[in-house]
């Protein structure tokens, strides 16, 4: 890495440093993939993790035994959230990686090539997006039946026309440039210019939206459980967690208050560290 | 605009809903039906024609008035809209109106006060908000305002032991209003509330983000300079010049937001059992009966174009410099 670009990030990492907002984000982001990473097999009931229920202890109050108490099948509530987490980031992401990678491509073809390609593309990238995505995630999740591969090919198939939008115009952009008419006089085919020139180029507008969606992705994942299309139990999924409590309230409130709070959390790190993220990539996004 | 837009919409919207897998005239025959049943309910849909025969027929009776009929209750598509889409566009006008009304004050003073502590106050409380699931978030309205306090009903949009004001405008605040009957106002209004706070907590938040920034930006120009030299009072030049200018890149978001708050309605919808077209296409979704959902979506897009097209209006009343010839 050259001097200057290695100068750059740490005067970005100095910024990122300086906002405290984005520090608390950066905490809460790495205690949630800490937990996904480890939490499942250090959870106290990794058995109704699995599916397992216990009749005799339905609904108890959280107590020193059972943190968040447990729920209408006797499983512990603690242990059925600390699972959710993985389930959780793993959907984000890989609904956001899907989004970026398939936008990406389409951005960048009809960027480069411009024309008539250029002009079909777009169109039906705006098409794509008037239509309304929930709507559409249900649909398509609801069709193709529960599972939570299925859930998140739903949810990518709605997202992606926002990367494809933002990666077009900063191909565009590019493509101008002297490094990549220097490139392309020197006989460099269309795949290496676009791979090798462009796209390192304009990494950092698409990492911002990466994290910036990271949080509403993992929403809209619980979004789809909650309406009951998506992941079905016994996955636990937070969504489908707090749309199962949603029968037990008031009386039962914590089967709802601790899978509820988990997603708010996630969300809110993840809208946390993107801001910061964008403040301290993009100083001209910066107020 | 329109018309590009509802036709391309259309055929997107047909094409998907025939892509994906699963037989919506089978699931609707039911599971005792034989294979010479379904084959006569397809003929009697027109689902055994060729996809482009089918299309044809779709969109030339969406043009005369005819959006087809759920395969399940055989209901017409518009009719059934007709009862939901006021249902669900009365709440996104109340959400809307909450966060405006709150948002735009709340991004100014941020703006006026920025970087000290009711800025810091209303960012943070912004942020948290956008991260809040509405459907949560509903839970949690329910749980103090409706199970525990008791001041509000818990869901629902009208008693159902009441005859509802005669049929208007299809808002039922606005029938009762029309009506004369202040007791049924009460009910509406009640019925409405928590519902619309609990969908008017992300546009809030980003109204106040927008305005907040916009403000910041308008404050560094120099006619508001110019302004302070000539003596005008701080609050006069904020409320009569900043304000509107500012107000500008908020129309942006307000436009976007019905298109969303239409399409994720269903999240708040499901929480209050509020029969508006997030349930209706909830449904319809579930049996896989599409026509219905097309209808929806379709739907959708209508108010959303139109809702846009109001705002390119407006920016012209805030900003003589975009009115065209």
């Amino acid at each position: 890495m050259s001097g200057a670009r290695w100068l750059n990030l740490r005067r970005g990492f100095y910024r990122f440093r300086r906002s405290w907002l984005s520090m608390v984000g950066l905490v809460i982001v790495a205690a949630l993939v800490l937990v996904a990473l480890v939490g499942p097999a250090l959870v106290p009931h990794p058995e109704h993790v699995a599916g397992g229920i216990n009749t005799t202890a339905r609904f108890l109050t959280p107590s020193a035994s059972a943190w968040f108490g447990t729920n209408e099948l006797g499983q512990d509530v603690f242990s059925l959230t600390i699972a959710g987490s993985r389930v959780s980031l793993l959907a984000g992401i890989s609904v956001v990686v899907l989004a970026a990678g398939f936008g990406t491509l389409v951005g960048a073809v009809a960027g480069y090539y411009g024309g008539w390609l250029d002009e079909a593309l777009m169109r039906f990238t705006d098409l794509m997006l008037t239509l309304p995505s929930l709507i559409l995630a249900m649909a398509v999740a609801a069709a193709m039946g529960p599972g939570l591969g299925n859930t998140v090919f739903a949810i990518a198939l709605s997202w992606w026309p926002g990367f494809a939008r933002l990666v077009r115009g900063e191909v565009m952009a590019k493509k101008a440039d002297t490094f990549v008419i220097a490139a392309r006089a020197l006989g460099a085919g269309t795949p290496r210019i676009l791979g090798r020139h462009i796209l390192p180029n304009i990494a950092s507008p698409i990492i911002i939206k990466m994290s910036l969606d990271m949080g509403f992705a993992i929403l809209t994942v619980a979004s789809l459980g909650f309406v009951g299309i998506g992941v079905k139990p016994p996955t636990p999924e937070w969504g489908s967690l707090l749309s199962t409590a949603r029968g037990y309230l008031p009386d039962y409130w914590w089967t709802a208050i601790f899978p509820g709070s988990a997603i708010f959390l996630a969300v809110f790190g993840f809208n946390l560290l993107g801001d910061g993220l964008r403040d301290v990539l993009d100083p001209r996004a910066r107020r | 605009m329109i018309v590009p837009v509802l036709l391309g919409l259309s055929l997107l919207v047909f094409a998907i809903s025939h892509l994906l897998p699963g037989d919506p005239v089978a699931l609707a025959a039911g599971p005792q039906a034989t294979k010479t049943e379904i084959a006569a309910l397809a003929h009697e849909l027109g689902t055994d024609q060729p996809l482009p025969v089918q299309y044809w027929s779709y969109l030339t009776g969406l043009l005369s008035g005819d959006w087809g009929q759920s395969v399940l209750t055989r209901r017409p598509v518009l009719a059934d809209l007709r009862i939901y889409l006021p249902a669900t566009l009365e709440l996104v006008v109340a959400a809307m109106a909450l966060a405006i009304v709150i948002g735009i004050p709340a991004g100014l003073l941020s703006a006026v006060f920025v970087d000290r502590w009711p800025d810091y106050l209303s960012r943070i409380l912004s942020l948290g908000a956008i991260s809040m699931p509405r459907f949560f978030l509903g839970l949690l309205l329910q749980l103090g305002f409706a199970m525990q306090l008791g001041w509000l009903p818990l869901n629902g949009r009208y008693p159902i032991i009441e005859d509802p004001p005669p049929f208007v405008t299809g808002f039922l605040s606005l029938d009762a209003l029309l009506a004369g009957d202040p007791d049924a106002v009460w009910l509406a209004l009640t019925h409405l509330a928590l519902p619309a706070i609990a969908m008017s907590l992300s546009p809030l938040a980003t109204i106040t983000r927008m305005m907040r920034s916009a403000t910041i930006e308008v404050l560094q120009q120099d006619y508001v300079l110019t302004e302070r030299a000539l003596g005008l009072s701080r609050w006069l030049i904020i409320f009569k010049y900043v304000a509107k200018n500012a107000m500008s890149s908020s129309l942006t978001v307000i436009g976007l937001y019905v298109g969303w708050l239409l399409g994720g309605s269903v999240l708040v919808e499901t929480v209050f059992d509020w029969p508006g077209i997030g349930l209706y296409a909830t449904k319809a979704i579930v049996t896989q009966d599409f026509m219905p959902v097309m209808g929806v979506t379709l739907a959708i897009g209508v108010v959303f174009v139109l809702v846009n097209l109001v705002i390119d209006l407006l920016y012209g009343v805030l900003n003589p410099k975009v009115r065209l010839g």
